[in-house]
């Protein structure tokens, strides 16, 4: 493989590997700060560069609808948005995970309103955490662009037929530009192959998608929903490692950084862990043991991965970049959770950062650290959560 | 008229029915309170009820209404409305 950069944004990294899929159709409606994925790819069906049915539709329910229904039809079908487009196919998002087709939708979180705001947070998927779809969040312009490819085999293996969202920071990584390795089209080719068709609806073989599910049958299909979540991670495991062999970069359903010997770790999702890891380099420098846990998924919950992780450290700050107002944030509960019948457990801290795409600096990950180390020493502040860096 | 009720490993995903005419497997006739009976001798044959009969549920054998299809019809009671000569009635179905 020739090994060549190219400067791509978190957005057009997006949209290079789905000229690389050349979905069958792909149905979209632009949304700060999703358009440029939208509008790259626009330009690549208007050169010819792609086979792709481009449906351009009145809005993001539109847009979802016309997906699902391409799906429904056999085809590989794609869209994006963010926050409120997300919100306003909230109806066909959940119809689409139930229906179990598997879309592939790139998702550039946004901090759902209000007051409005068009910056980076998770509330926008957060709020779609039960939807029924896998979540994978992409910590810089490199993991987007490998984690379509992953996205589109996970969703289509015949185990799962689950709709996947693989999600960006909105500006932070969508409109910066980082050296990407793009593979070539062959490889990337060879690793998706072709969908396979259950069968096209046609007049020969008619079947019905959709229909009416009442009391009788509903209970059982969401059973099975519930029951191929829970085959996701071996298939994601299988396919992150064919796709270090293809591709050359290896992934793990949680990346651990420099936590061999770490007391304490900080976890998070998404670019915010770019920071972090950053600050640990500095804080490894002044013999600080501190690590980083990044877990690529939200849904299904990596929660046995993380039992057998974070119970090696004593204490563990834990990022949320979204709130549940008049709760604890979800990676944190989730998280907490996990760890009720072990004996065995971290002591716990919350942080709620960088909503409506604040800065969560490295000043701030600083104290985290600081926090941190007086956790895992006196036990102050265990299961507490506080709003990293708002001013009092 | 008992339906059996598969399991959930052994039903297609989603929802999807996989063949197609099939609402005639759906028995709806449990759900109905009033029964319509017929009464030959006051029978015209129009087919009047065989029109408005929102669930195909009027049998006609060699061009004859010879009764209802009691594993469908929901009891609506459109039959006895429309029936010019007073051939339908609809008493409560004991069950």
């Amino acid at each position: 493989m020739a090994a060549k950069y190219i400067p791509l944004t978190g957005a057009e990294s997006a949209a290079y590997a789905m000229k690389q899929i050349n979905p069958d159709v792909l149905a979209a409606y632009p949304i700060t700060p999703q358009t440029p994925i939208v509008m790259k790819f626009s330009e690549y069906v208007a050169n010819g560069e792609v086979d792709t049915v481009s449906i351009t539709v009145e809005s993001e329910h539109s847009a979802m609808s016309a997906t699902v229904g391409a799906a429904a039809a056999g085809a590989r079908a794609m869209t994006a948005t963010a926050a409120n487009g997300l919100a306003l196919m909230w109806e066909i998002v959940y119809i689409a995970a139930s229906t179990r087709l598997p879309i592939v939708m790139g998702i550039v979180n946004r901090a759902l309103s209000g007051p409005i705001n068009i910056h980076g947070d998770h509330s926008d998927t957060m709020g779609a955490r039960d939807a029924g779809w896998i979540q994978v969040y992409s910590e810089n312009n490199q993991e987007v662009y490998d984690n379509y490819f992953m996205a589109l085999r996970i969703a289509e293996n015949e185990d799962v037929l689950l709709p996947v969202m693989v999600c960006q920071d909105g500006f932070i990584t969508s409109h910066s530009v980082e050296n990407v390795m793009p593979a070539p089209d062959q490889v990337v080719k060879e690793f998706i192959g072709k969908k396979k068709f259950k069968g096209l609806l046609t007049a020969e073989k008619p079947f019905t998608i959709g229909p009416l599910d009442l009391q009788d049958y509903y209970f059982e299909h969401k059973k099975q929903q519930h029951e191929a979540m829970k085959k996701v991670f071996p298939v994601i495991e299988a396919i992150q490692k064919e796709f270090a062999e293809k591709f050359g970069r290896k992934y793990d359903v949680i990346e651990e950084y420099r936590t061999e010997d770490a007391d304490i770790v900080i976890m998070g999702m998404s670019s915010v862990m770019g920071t972090v890891k950053e600050v640990i380099d500095a804080a490894r420098e002044k013999g600080i043991k501190v690590g980083a846990v990044k877990p690529r998924f939200f849904r299904p919950f990596p929660g046995e991965y993380l039992k057998k992780i974070l119970s090696k450290f004593k204490a563990v700050g834990i990022l949320d970049r979204s709130d549940s107002f008049g709760s604890l944030p979800p990676l944190f509960t989730e998280t907490a959770a996990v760890f009720y019948t072990s004996s065995t457990k971290p002591l716990v801290k919350s942080y709620i950062h960088g909503l409506g795409g604040r800065d969560t600096t490295v000043k701030l990950l600083e104290k985290v650290v600081t926090d941190l180390q007086k956790l895992s020493e006196t036990g102050e502040g265990n299961f507490t959560s506080e709003y990293l860096g708002v001013r009092e | 008229m008992k339906e059996i009720k598969k399991s959930w490993k052994n039903i297609p995903i989603g929802g999807n029915i996989l063949e197609a005419g099939n609402s005639k497997n759906y028995i709806t006739g449990t759900w109905r309170t009033f029964i319509p009976r017929l009464d030959k001798e006051k029978c015209v044959n129009c087919f009047q009820c065989w029109m408005f009969c929102p669930d195909n549920s009027i049998s006609i054998v060699e061009n004859k209404m010879v009764g209802f299809d009691y594993d469908h019809c929901k009891g609506c009671g459109m039959c006895v409305s429309v029936c010019p000569t007073k051939a339908i009635t609809m008493e409560k179905e004991e069950k």
